[in-house]
């Protein structure tokens, strides 16, 4: 179990955002870089499911884009069972996309509209080489579709036919399809209403015990996190701020933006639990703040905290990358 | 005061005309609301929850239309009112905030322009007052700088402090009611839990009423005093928040709130509901949800229950009618 799957080093990824060259002459402005992820750095263990959680523009999608090689990153290592991803085509690089699939956000744009569900699962199958010939791949298509609570006789339809939360299982069964290892979900059920939501969740921890898979779960919404993770990354600002197993994470957020997070989900089960109110907005990222990128809206923000970045350290349940969670770290020792 | 609660829908029915059909997608529903109450109307896509608050407001789009009962403002009609007098109430009398704080501000025009223009339609001061007037009222939802911010246009803000300004803008005329369709959904978390105590505040101050349209039941937990759920375009159970959440009556509200992950709960599985909520073209005879249903029993399949009381609530299911002597098999 403790076998590392995947092992993200320092990955960094900037856009250019500058103005036109023309502009920048005329204005005198120089070239302007949006750092979307910074120097994040996770490993996942097989069989487990890693979250990333954070609010629109932290970088969760842009990490999930460099994992499974949809987008290079500017610097930093992504490790695969020990080999690089997402250097040049190859042979090795294509078997090692097979072992490797991923979920979209909205089952209404991942499905091509003009194929029939049979063909939009059997799509791996035959890129990958992996069926001899026909009745073999309406055998494999069948499997999939039932494995993932649909009818083999769905294969025929188109994917406008189907709901929502069908949808996203035809995408989970082609996810599926190239007996993959590995599934990076890019917030899987947020397109969903909640009643399809429960179902899905429900069907990937199902399909996660039945055939072992190691997820990468992206996600805003910490409610489906804690149901779904072993192990949460908390992004703000493309930074990777806390990291560390779900139960304690929830239990005794070690950062500030943690805790903030938590208290900003609306309280459903009504426990009157205590929370601190919210103050400010995520800022702008092409000119984030100096210091700790969350000091301006950290209640326990200190001078330090403005002038220096703080660095991970180690916590009980975890790594938190914050000057308060070191002094009770001292203080503690 | 008058003893007519502040808004009274009462068997409200829209429906719109398809391919030789009527497709009904509010369904004869009937609530009241009184003075200064938050009421959340919850149900997931499709439910007929944003189509009853467009009733109530007047902005059902054509082909669309109200064919069967009535909604009352202080015990007076509104929904036959003409489009002239309609627009008396709208913005005067009632509110709105939409979900999409970018498409309900007119990119051309500055935050000033149309705060201005909506106070001084609906109230009779100079432009001047109306100006000090808008300042306030930014002031008010937490836009910092206001006296300088005003003069900007909309695509300077952003998301949170749009929705800020919008209600700022539903409550420049100081309606008696508000309502909030979906006012969070397109925010951020940490933003949407400032929105929501903004809206809370200023309504409570105002003593407003507010009907707060979603489908995230955690935002109804935070805000709302009662809470009606709705299913296929009806009513499915309507009460109190808290005994709605902690014990729901109809099978539907148990499904859905067994299938909201929390926070607390160390649950392994989520409760699913099986299947899906049918097409408006295809709703079952009898009670909407009797084929998802796993209480079900012969008289849901033939006969529609209506709202019945049970406690402090109402509740559309066969469960709860004493003259029921069928048990669920």
């Amino acid at each position: 179990m403790s076998d590392t799957l995947l092992e993200v080093r320092d990955l960094t990824r900037t856009f250019d955002m500058s103005k036109p060259w023309l502009n920048r002459v005329l204005e005198r402005d120089g070239k302007q870089f949006l750092r979307a992820v910074d120097h994040v750095s996770f490993t996942i263990r097989k069989g487990e499911t890693f979250a990333l959680v954070g609010e629109s523009g932290s970088g969760k999608s842009t990490i999930a884009k460099m994992v499974v090689g949809l987008l290079p990153s500017s610097s930093g290592e992504i490790l695969f069972d020990g080999a690089p991803i997402g250097t040049g085509a190859g042979s090795s690089m294509r078997a090692m996309r097979s072992r490797f699939q991923m979920i979209f956000q909205s089952p209404f744009a991942s499905l091509n509209p003009r194929w029939k569900v049979r063909d939009i699962v059997a799509e791996p199958l035959i890129a990958f080489d992996m069926v001899q010939n026909r009745q073999a791949q309406a055998a494999r298509v069948a499997e999939l579709l039932e494995l993932v609570g649909l009818t083999a006789s769905d294969g025929s339809k188109y994917p406008h036919e189907f709901s929502g939360g069908q949808r996203q299982r035809i995408a989970i069964a082609r996810a599926l399809s190239s007996n993959p290892e590995f599934i990076v979900c890019d917030e899987p059920t947020s397109a969903l209403d909640v009643s399809v939501q429960a179902q899905i969740l429900n069907l990937m921890r199902d399909l996660q015990d039945e055939l072992g898979l190691t997820y990468l779960f992206i996600s805003h919404d910490l409610s489906v996190v804690r149901h779904m993770a072993n192990r949460i990354g908390v992004l703000y600002l493309g930074a990777l701020v806390e990291n560390a197993q779900a139960r304690g994470l929830f239990e005794d957020p070690q950062h500030p933006y943690t805790q903030m997070l938590l208290d900003a989900v609306p309280d459903v089960d009504m426990t009157n639990r205590e929370r601190e109110e919210v103050i400010g907005e995520i800022p702008n990222p092409i000119s984030p703040p100096d210091g700790c990128v969350f000091h301006p809206r950290c209640v326990k923000a200190f001078d330090r905290c403005r002038v220096e970045a703080p660095v991970m350290v180690a916590t009980q349940y975890g790594e938190a990358r914050c000057f308060a969670a070191e002094n009770v770290r001292k203080a503690g020792s | 005061m008058s003893d007519h609660p502040l808004l009274s829908v009462k068997n409200l029915t829209v429906q719109f005309p398809s391919r030789g059909a009527m497709l009904t997608a509010v369904d004869n529903v009937s609530f009241d609301l009184a003075r200064g109450e938050v009421l959340g109307l919850v149900g997931e896509s499709g439910a007929g929850k944003s189509m009853t608050g467009a009733a109530i407001i007047g902005l059902i789009e054509s082909p669309g239309r109200i064919t069967g009962g009535s909604i009352s403002l202080e015990g007076r009609r509104i929904d036959n009112l003409s489009s002239a007098n309609m627009r008396q109430v709208r913005g005067r009398r009632i509110g709105m905030v939409f979900q999409d704080p970018l498409t309900s501000l007119n990119p051309l025009f500055t935050i000033a322009e149309q705060l201005v223009e909506t106070i001084r339609v609906h109230l009779p001061v100079s432009a001047k007052e109306a100006r000090e007037r808008a300042i306030g009222l930014l002031n008010e939802v937490g836009i910092p700088a206001a006296s300088q911010r005003i003069d900007d246009y909309p695509h300077q803000f952003s998301g949170g402090m749009r929705q800020r300004v919008v209600i700022a803008l539903a409550l420049a005329a100081e309606p008696e009611l508000v309502i909030a369709d979906e006012p969070t959904t397109a925010l951020d978390v940490s933003v949407q839990a400032q929105i929501i105590d903004v809206l809370k505040k200023l309504c409570s101050e105002r003593n407003a009423s507010v009907i707060l349209i979603t489908h995230d039941m955690g935002v109804i937990a935070e805000t709302a005093d009662r809470v009606a759920v709705m299913y296929a375009g009806r009513l499915a159970e309507i009460g109190p928040v808290r005994s709605v959440i902690k014990d729901a009556l109809h099978p539907y509200t148990k499904g859905l709130m067994g299938s909201i992950p929390s926070l607390t709960s160390t649950d392994d599985r989520l409760v699913q509901i099986p299947g899906s909520m049918p097409r408006l073209n295809n709703i079952p005879e009898g009670c909407a949800f009797n084929p998802r249903c796993n209480q079900v029993f012969a008289r849901c399949t033939k006969e529609r229950p209506e709202l019945m009381h049970c406690g402090n609530r109402e509740v559309s299911c066969w469960l709860y009618d004493e003259n029921t002597s069928e048990v669920p098999a």
